[in-house]
């Protein structure tokens, strides 16, 4: 997303913060427990490792923070006398591992054995959990585990440093004769000690200003596949979602909503609503019509018995077909500029052939198993709110906003959340906002869940944006590209957010470009611009972002110009990644793995694609084989990633393959589309089918072996698998696919 | 007016309407929220449940018509096929973000009750009505495989 700070757009500074503490999202007697431990009387419960202010110094905090830090206990670890060791996660847990990942970090520098570890999820706090890149607590742009690599291990380093001096002293021997290793302390004498027994004793000792990190050769955790810390809860269905939280008392809401986007409530009639058994009340909110009921069943059947009636008149009326018409329109007129090398026109004047191609690129939903849902509990003067936040500060300042309180008298705790894609970071936090909106008219102290009905959630905007592409290169007579034009036309993601001011540039969005404007390949004439479009549909950005636009249309066209050069696609892209080691790295790998050249079964074809997103690099070999009557199969795809030091393989591999599958799912038939008048046509998973497990290829995931810094592994391997397939679909058949999902055509043999 | 259904092995009692489905009775009322809601109309699995040991999508299906049968959900299952594929699944790491993953759990056990040994194609079959928006399938199909071979 962003690499600026972002803290002054939210109403939530470091002064007004709650101190943080390590709080289990439903356990209302923590601050209790931590008031008992840090007088020293822990009466049996733990005695945990504390990191207060200069331990918060240590770990690469500014003066500011520290101060706030201050006297702060466990903020990231608690080490119990039962010998766990708890991991404090920071980050929502959206699938991607976000809590393995950060508790093997802990655990490779404390030495801890695997089995001995816990996690739980961090408090709301946007200074003590903030995300680096963000400034503010939050997760995205695949930054989890990058931007706490650092600072995860430093926690590990510290508590085992205090572990060793206190079995140190209780010895009577020297720190450097204290051995730790799988959990256990221990000196050549043969005197051992747990984490659990020495954790009281460590807790007294002042926190290390430095903690020395392991080097690489040290490594027993980050770079095997540890068992996910989450795979038994899920696997037995314990792991508790925020559609899972349970209170006496608790009601459940539904909203009735527009039918088109931006229409309002004009007057509605609740008589049927009211007499179904189980409603408690309907409430006019901003969002709609609420219906608040003893549970989820009868809240839905009064919402179906509501009458609504609609003011349209400030309503996003235009149909996709509209859109799309007004779009390409735009494609014809010069936009903002995004990258501009050398003289474009020039050099096409010069060009042996020219390639030109449209692309267009539908609405996305994201569809999320776990739609979107929030608890509350609001007595008007506090609030507690459970949900599974990707931006937890925005949120917090929101629901502060909404509810009219200081930031510190709302508790908001982030739970497992049932997938996100990009769904769970929204910037206008309208799913927060709307429960709070919710509970402030209620006006009674009673819990309330509000959810999504999977209808609510196909229809309810926030989509991957419609896109309409030009591009157009020309390449020598020797087969080189000289000339590269690139126009994009397409809503902003950013533009009325306050991320804005950070990430639209120029009248550039970055997310409308990223992809386009880095284009790898090296070409010595290249434009790339943008048309932003205004329009009333709410959008967001969907697993790869950008990407999921940009690597389609780029990579495509590099197959498309291979094949005007008569060149194989790969020495083709080869020959033009002069200077970039890891694009080839990955190319190489995957192309190898894949059998690149070899023969294949009958009607089955090949199609490569390469592209970077969020600091990783992917490339994907993708196997197609036509049925002969217009369909076709994705049968295999070989991909290779390089995301720098892979800290747990088996968590990079099953990223890489739900991405593929992510993407699969957008090429080969997911679009929302509006009928005339605006409204959205799909409504379930019937008319926005999801990739089913009869569409999933075999799929062979690599790894480029790397020492370089982790980056992102959530959304590299989404993108690469649309130009993939389309390419492996155009050796097939020679048909480009142009237009998105790929059931807007028939392939077959040329 | 109180109705009571078996589930996991146990009369529960519960009071809703005669229109509710089994899905908000078993986690509205009973707690078990294993079960998840995913789409409400029978086309995602997520909130998969066995009925005298069939498996069933339980939005599609009213409490009331449970009454005499037998309800087993993700948090009641047992017995050597159950096991075995909660095995496989932890082994493998099927889950992400793990919403849907009861639903795959109990459709996968209904598939190995019926065919021990399935094929890749007897797990597409089967298992297509299971929507994965993490797209785990490829670990599906391999943990599938991985529990056949346990029992």
């Amino acid at each position: 997303m962003t690499t600026s700070p972002i803290t002054s757009i939210f109403a939530y500074t470091p002064e007004l913060s709650t101190p943080a503490v390590a709080v289990a999202p439903v356990e209302p007697n923590r601050r209790t427990f931590l008031k008992l431990s840090g007088s020293g009387l822990a009466l049996g419960l733990a005695a945990p490792v504390r990191f207060g202010g200069v331990g918060l110094g240590a770990l690469g905090s500014t003066a500011a923070e520290a101060k706030v830090g201050a006297g702060l206990a466990d903020a990231f670890l608690r080490i119990a006398p039962d010998n766990t060791v708890t991991v404090i996660i920071k980050h929502v847990d959206i699938g991607q591992g976000a809590a393995t990942g950060l508790a093997t970090l802990v655990a490779e520098e404390l030495d801890a054995s695997w089995t001995q570890i816990r996690t739980e999820f961090a408090p709301s706090d946007p200074v003590v959990y903030k995300n680096s890149a963000f400034g503010v607590q939050g997760v995205g742009g695949s930054t989890g585990l990058a931007t706490s690599f650092e600072q995860y291990r430093k926690v590990g380093a510290t508590a085992r440093a205090m572990l060793v001096a206190a079995a140190a002293k209780e010895w009577g021997v020297a720190t450097s004769e204290v051995s730790v290793t799988n959990g256990v302390l221990s000196i050549k004498s043969g005197k051992t000690a747990s984490f659990g027994a020495m954790a009281d004793a460590a807790s007294k000792f002042p926190v290390p200003a430095e903690a020395t990190l392991k080097t690489p050769e040290q490594f027993v955790y980050i770079g095997k596949s540890f068992p996910r810390v989450d795979s038994r809860a899920k696997s037995t269905g314990t792991a508790t979602f925020t559609i899972d939280v349970q209170m006496d008392g608790m009601l459940t809401a539904v909203i009735a909503r527009p039918p088109k986007f931006g229409a309002t409530v004009k007057a509605f009639d609740a008589t049927a609503a009211e007499k179904v058994s189980g409603v408690v009340k309907v409430l006019q909110v901003p969002q709609g019509v609420a219906v608040l009921a003893n549970n989820t069943w009868a809240a839905i059947k009064g919402r179906d018995a509501l009458k609504v009636t609609w003011d349209e008149s400030k309503a996003e009326t235009r149909s996709s077909s509209d859109i799309l018409t007004e779009y390409r329109a735009l494609l014809d007129k010069p936009g903002a500029v995004a990258r501009k090398d050398g003289d474009v026109a020039a050099a096409f004047a010069k060009a042996a052939k020219v390639v030109e191609a449209d692309f267009e690129f539908p609405f996305l939903a994201h569809a999320t198993m776990e739609p979107m849902d929030c608890v509350i509990r609001y007595d008007g003067s506090s609030a507690e709110i459970w949900t599974g936040s990707q931006l937890q500060t925005v949120d917090h300042g929101a629901a502060a906003s909404a509810l009219q309180l200081k930031p510190e008298a709302i508790k908001l705790n982030t739970m497992w959340a049932g997938g996100s894609f990009g769904r769970r970071a929204i910037a206008d936090a309208h799913y927060v906002v709307e429960a709070c909106s919710i509970a402030k008219a209620f006006g009674k102290p009673v819990p309330i869940k509000v959810i999504w009905t999977r209808e609510d959630d196909i229809k309810g905007g926030y989509y991957r944006p419609v896109y309409v592409h030009r591009l157009k290169a020309g390449i020598d007579k020797d087969g080189n590209i000289i000339a590269w034009q690139h126009r994009i036309v397409g809503q902003s993601i950013i533009a009325g957010t306050p991320f804005e001011g950070m990430m639209v540039k120029d009248g550039v969005d970055v997310t409308s470009v990223e992809g386009a404007n880095n284009l790898p390949y090296a070409i010595p004439n290249i434009t790339v611009d943008l048309h932003t479009v205004k329009l009333g549909v709410p959008v967001l950005w969907w697993r790869s972002v950008g990407a999921t636009h940009t690597a389609h249309s780029t990579e495509h066209m590099m197959d498309m110009l291979a094949k005007e050069a008569g060149r194989d696609p790969v020495a083709f892209r080869e020959a033009h990644l002069k200077g970039k080691p890891r694009h080839l790295a990955a190319l190489k790998l995957a192309t190898e793995k894949a059998g690149w050249g070899q023969p294949l079964p009958p009607n089955t074809y090949r199609g490569v694609a390469v592209h970077e997103s969020f600091a990783s690099y992917v490339a994907q070999v993708a196997e197609v084989t036509l049925d002969g009557t217009g369909g076709f199969k994705v049968t295999r795809i070989v991909s290779a990633i390089d995301c720098g030091l892979a800290v747990n393989p088996d968590i990079v591999h099953a990223q890489v393959e739900g991405g593929i599958g992510y993407g699969l799912g957008a090429a080969l038939r997911n679009e929302i589309t509006l009928a005339k008048g605006g409204a959205v046509e799909q409504s379930n998973f019937d008319s926005y089918q999801p990739l089913r497990i009869s569409d999933m290829p075999k799929i062979e995931s690599h790894i480029v072996a790397s020492a370089a810094p982790p980056t992102g592994v959530g959304e590299p391997g989404t993108p690469v698998a649309l130009p993939a397939v389309a390419n492996a679909l155009f050796a097939a058949s020679g048909q480009k696919t142009l237009k998105l999902p790929m059931t807007k055509q028939a392939y077959k043999t040329s | 007016m109180p109705t009571t259904i078996n589930v996991n092995g146990k009369s529960r009692e519960f009071d809703a309407a005669a229109d509710t489905p089994l899905l908000w009775v078993l986690r509205d009322e009973l707690k078990l929220t294993g079960t998840k809601f995913g789409c409400g109309a029978g086309l995602c699995g997520a909130c998969s449940v066995h009925l005298d040991g069939e498996l069933v999508r339980s939005c599609q299906i009213l409490a009331q018509d449970a009454v005499g049968r037998s309800v087993t959900t993700i948090e009641g299952i047992d017995g050597k096929v159950a096991e075995a594929v909660m095995a496989a699944w932890m082994k493998l790491d099927v889950a992400q973000c793990g919403y849907c993953q009861p639903g795959q759990v109990m459709a996968a056990i209904g598939l190995l009750s019926q065919i021990p040994k399935p094929t890749d194609d007897d797990i597409d079959k089967s298992m297509d009505g299971n929507a994965c928006r993490c797209a785990t399938y490829h670990r599906i199909r391999a943990a599938i495989h991985e529990a056949a071979k346990a029992i």
